[in-house]
């Protein structure tokens, strides 16, 4: 798991022994199933989103319908088309989830990588916060409603409490337990890039910041953050990705009440509106690809002053 | 480093709480799967009991549970062996001059961040695309009867497995580069000089010294496979996996059922992970044996 930021060890490990004939050949199959199913659907996907399409059938052309009709009424500035609040909506979890989940991470992988000092209690604790990855996001979403239903855990206990008279009905299926279900589902995918980047700091630098009177902020902001700054990076490119196309937790989170541009995507394709879900697929990843684009930027605009 | 320094003690309640997060919840319905016949999505327990995995066993509503933990099953261990072996191959390939390593490895990497409803929309439409072509190729060589028969090319074993492979060979690939970063050429080297042939120096060499790492590699081929849905959701056709009849039962079925199939699924996943610590063990330990004997 130590892995993420790994460049390919041909870059920089002696090469082994071999020629690269053989070499072809063992990197053929993992080739042929990327171009089968990662690059020859992305292809597709953009031919696709120009076809027309009726009620039976694809019909093969060049067309910008569907362009047009993912930002039909958009122009107008005082009432707000669907598109743009569904993206909008997207990008305000986009926002808190992330906020939340690097905060989190970074305290979590901070105490793992500095105050742990036993390596064998270091792995073991790891290891217990990446144990729920491996088991099933939906089991980790529907867990959370014994505790916030009408008359959950926490709800109940607030009414013993004659905290409120009666029940908080914005627990669950809301904007709160999707965003606390992004959290819980996706903290991972912070702490394991974060915790990976600070492990390979130089411990004598902290050593050196604290002989050189820095306080224990200064060191934190001005040497542990930089130099953990590859991980945040890849941390934040995770959590940013994986909540903008996610159809499946603000769904079941959500009671299916929520809109998400994965999930109007999802529901096109289940009407056979191919083209439409295509060219809103489009959209969305151009997008993606932007954010992705400016998170990298900011690794070499700092590297650059 | 000697004192804790002030920030130990906040961090450590924070690391705490942040276990408590994530595990809790998790307690909770493996909790309540055991709700007696009474009981109901929520506590107070009313009684211990079996009762919610049997009628669990009797079947969801329309759905049949048996038949997708199966399916589920098959479709994992698929997986699994298909991420180990391409992983495997691929990592040793990097460690050799690779004409075009640097843009495999990004497509890779992009592969693994892409929007999962991406990827799944475009493999549904490259099958519903084949199957329009086979359709046309059936029908312009007067195969009527196969015609008839056609149903769709996307299934379990084709669209779904390649699916699933966008997802796990990533992680696969990845570690196996962190294995080859701290790998020394030098005992293949040793093997070479001693008349080994390649395969030999891979065989009793490199594959004993790599094996905890590829047992690793089927743990997340396996996991990752299992409870898997976004990428699967578009690009399966007709049947569903566990997973995906799961999410489908979260909004129909009002009964602790549902937390008898997360105890169910979670229990495959914690034992899959345990098979996979103890396999990690004792290859650990057979390396140490050989090297103190």
């Amino acid at each position: 798991m130590s892995s993420t930021t790994a460049p390919p060890p041909s870059a920089n490990a002696t090469p082994a022994p071999g020629r690269s004939l053989s070499a072809w050949w063992q990197a053929t199959p993992l080739t042929v199933v990327f171009a089968l199913f990662f690059l020859i659907p992305l292809a597709l996907i953009l031919m696709v989103s120009f076809w027309d399409f009726n009620e039976y059938e694809l019909l093969p052309g060049f067309t910008f319908k569907n362009y047009i009709s993912v930002f039909d009424g958009c122009g107008n500035m005082a009432d707000m088309c669907t598109t743009f609040r569904t993206y909008l909506s997207t990008f305000k979890f986009c926002l808190m989830v992330w906020l939340i989940t690097l905060v989190v991470g970074f305290a979590v992988s901070y105490f793992l990588a500095f105050h742990v000092r036993s390596s064998g209690v270091q792995t073991l604790l790891f290891v217990l916060c990446t144990i729920p990855f491996w088991t099933s996001n939906v089991i980790r979403m529907i867990s959370w409603v014994p505790l916030l239903g009408r008359n959950g855990l926490v709800n109940q206990t607030l009414m013993q409490m004659q905290l409120v008279d009666t029940p908080v009905e914005w627990l669950l299926f809301s904007d709160f337990s999707v965003t606390l279900a992004f959290v819980h589902l996706y903290t991972m995918f912070m702490i394991v890039p974060i915790f990976n980047s600070m492990m390979r700091i130089d411990r004598s630098l902290l050593e050196a910041a604290n002989d050189s009177g820095a306080s224990g902020w200064q060191t934190l902001w001005n040497v542990i953050v930089p130099l953990s700054r590859t991980g945040i990076i890849i941390g934040s490119i995770f959590v940013i990705t994986i909540v903008m196309g996610d159809f499946v937790t603000i769904g079941v989170m959500g009671g299916q009440q929520i809109a998400s541009i994965g999930k109007i995507i999802q529901v096109q394709t289940s009407y056979l509106q191919f083209p439409l879900a295509a060219a809103n697929a489009v959209i969305l990843l151009a997008i993606v690809l932007m954010i992705i684009y400016g998170l990298t930027r900011l690794v070499d605009i700092r590297k650059e002053l | 480093m000697e004192k804790r320094s002030g920030s130990f003690w906040p961090l450590a309640i924070v690391f705490s709480l942040f276990v408590l997060f994530m595990y809790g919840p998790m307690l909770v319905i493996f909790i309540l799967s055991f709700q007696g016949p009474e009981g109901g999505l929520t506590f107070p327990i009313r009684g211990l009991s079996l009762h919610w995995f049997y009628k669990l066993a009797e079947g969801l509503g329309v759905v049949d549970i048996g038949a997708a933990l199966r399916r589920s099953l098959g479709l994992g261990v698929a997986v699994m062996l298909c991420t180990v072996v391409l992983s495997v191959l691929a990592g040793l390939a990097f460690r050799k001059k690779l004409k075009g390593g640097n843009a495999l490895f990004f497509i890779v990497v992009a592969s693994l961040i892409m929007p999962s409803i991406i990827v799944s929309l475009g493999i549904g439409l490259e099958f519903r695309l084949l199957d329009t072509g086979i359709k046309a190729l059936l029908g312009a060589f007067g195969m009527d009867d196969a015609l008839e028969g056609f149903g769709t090319s996307l299934g379990l074993f084709t669209s779904a497995l390649g699916a699933h492979l966008t997802w796990t060979l990533p992680f696969g690939l990845l570690i196996m580069f962190a294995v080859f970063n701290r790998f020394s050429p030098s005992y293949e080297e040793a093997a070479r000089d001693l008349g080994a042939t390649p395969w030999q120096g891979f065989r009793h060499v490199v594959l004993p010294l790599i094996a905890p790492s590829v047992v690793g590699i089927g743990m997340f081929g396996f996991t990752l496979s299992w409870d898997e849905i976004a990428r699967t959701s578009q690009a399966i056709g007709d049947v569903n996996t566990l997973p995906l009849e799961l999410q489908g039962l979260t909004s129909t079925v009002t009964t602790p059922s549902i937390y008898a199939l997360g105890t169910v699924t979670t229990i495959v996943s914690f034992i899959v992970m345990g098979v996979t610590l103890a396999l990690v063990w004792l290859l650990g330990r057979g390396r140490k044996g050989r090297a103190s004997a």
